[in-house]
């Protein structure tokens, strides 16, 4: 799973929970693969993304000091911002790890690169 | 008519490791999944801008469909309940990020973070109960709802599926308009029952015209000529058009059969008269 996909993940599915995000990341197995560096693209997700979360993703991935704690207001500019926004959002994938739910503790394990959001009978 | 894989087993269970490795070795299969997710892309109708946007595939399997979608451009995240499938995207290497979930407990996903959706030949499989907590119509409600608020405002979903028969239709068609969608069935093919697809095509923008079906006649042909069954029904009745002459010449028949008075059958026979009479 790529961070920029934990972006997205909520477990709003649970029954009861109200937003689920971010939910929180471990990452007990991670592998770097390089990927074609599309700025446009960085820039067009950019309002799609939640920078507390992505924040987050940095400090567990070990790359706090490339991402700054609040969101500049001119990335687009910013090149080499971008750039360390796409290493980061794209070309991290994680193996295995966990994510837990912000409100239940409900944990979904990350295994081969596929986080498992099926839930129990009792969670529907 | 083969057996549907809905009747057999869940899913999950269904899309084991031996039915997935079709999906990555029969060219067939191949074939038909990779030409219905070109034109589930198709509907989904992008403007012609070559933007790069991100696709949720739902029931992406071994992400065929996906690969579709890279092909374009664009980048996609999938969802699929088969552990087995995903495994075998995994292997692909394919681009886009696969997580392993059912659709009937709700998309995953933050609110507003599609430009469109896809799905090819899965909706059916939501419309069975395969646990005994599972109520198909209150799973599609969810899967429409959540699926509506993880799309933008001017997204499409579009779902090539399956369905039994028109109940189905009708019940994924009305869960998709009670949770907000626009849109309705898009039919390729009437015609012909092995090309025949259906393609359910939802909007959240607003009401827009649904894409042509591919192979359908046009519609002035569709439409029946009233007259012209009214006649034919007559002829297949045996009767001619009563004042006709036909009918008269049936009428004199008739009376000559029985031996009655009848005037001989000439070219003045059920001539119109004149206004001047």
């Amino acid at each position: 799973m790529k961070l920029s996909t934990y972006n997205f993940l909520t477990s709003m599915a649970i029954k009861g929970v109200k937003v689920g995000f971010p939910l929180k990341l471990t990452i007990s197995k991670k592998e770097l693969v390089e990927t074609e560096f599309n700025p446009t693209f960085v820039e067009r997700l950019l309002p799609k993304l939640d920078w507390s979360a992505v924040y987050g993703a940095a400090q567990v991935a070990e790359l706090a000091e490339d991402i700054p704690a609040v969101q500049p207001e001119s990335i687009v500019d910013n090149e080499q911002l971008l750039q360390k926004l796409h290493h980061l959002l794209f070309e991290i994938d994680v193996l295995e790890g966990q994510l837990e739910c912000p409100e239940t503790g409900r944990i979904f394990p990350i295994t081969d690169g596929i986080p498992n959001m099926l839930l129990n009978e009792d969670e529907v | 008519m083969a057996r549907r894989p809905e009747h057999s087993a869940p899913p999950e269970i269904f899309y084991n490791e031996n039915e997935a490795k079709k999906y990555s070795t029969n060219t067939r299969i191949i074939e038909i999944q990779v030409e219905m997710a070109e034109r589930a892309l198709e509907l989904l109708a992008f403007p012609d801008d070559d933007e790069s946007r991100l696709i949720l595939d739902i029931g992406c399997g071994s992400g065929l469909s996906g690969s579709v979608l890279e092909d374009s451009d664009h980048m996609w995240i999938g969802i699929d309940i088969s552990k087995s499938m995903l495994d075998i995207a995994v292997e692909r290497e394919v681009a886009g990020d696969v997580i392993l979930g059912d659709m009937g407990e709700g998309m995953p996903f933050k609110p507003g973070t599609f430009d469109g959706a896809i799905s090819i030949s899965a909706l059916q499989w939501l419309c069975n109960a395969d646990k005994t907590y599972h109520n198909p119509h209150k799973r599609l409600h969810k899967f429409f709802s959540t699926l509506f608020s993880c799309l933008t405002r001017t997204a499409r979903a579009v779902f090539q599926f399956y369905p039994e028969n028109s109940d189905q239709i009708e019940m994924v068609t009305s869960q998709a308009m009670k949770a907000g969608f626009y849109g309705g069935l898009v039919v390729d093919y009437p015609n012909s029952a092995k090309a025949k697809k259906y393609y359910l095509v939802l909007m959240t923008g607003g009401a827009a015209e649904l894409p042509k079906a591919l192979g359908a006649s046009p519609e002035e042909e569709r439409r029946v000529n009233y007259i012209k069954k009214r006649d034919a029904c007559r002829e297949a009745r045996g009767k001619a058009p009563k004042k006709s002459r036909d009918w008269i010449l049936a009428k004199k028949e008739r009376r000559r059969r029985q031996g009655l008075e009848t005037r001989p059958d000439t070219k003045y026979t059920a001539r119109k008269r004149t206004g001047r009479f």
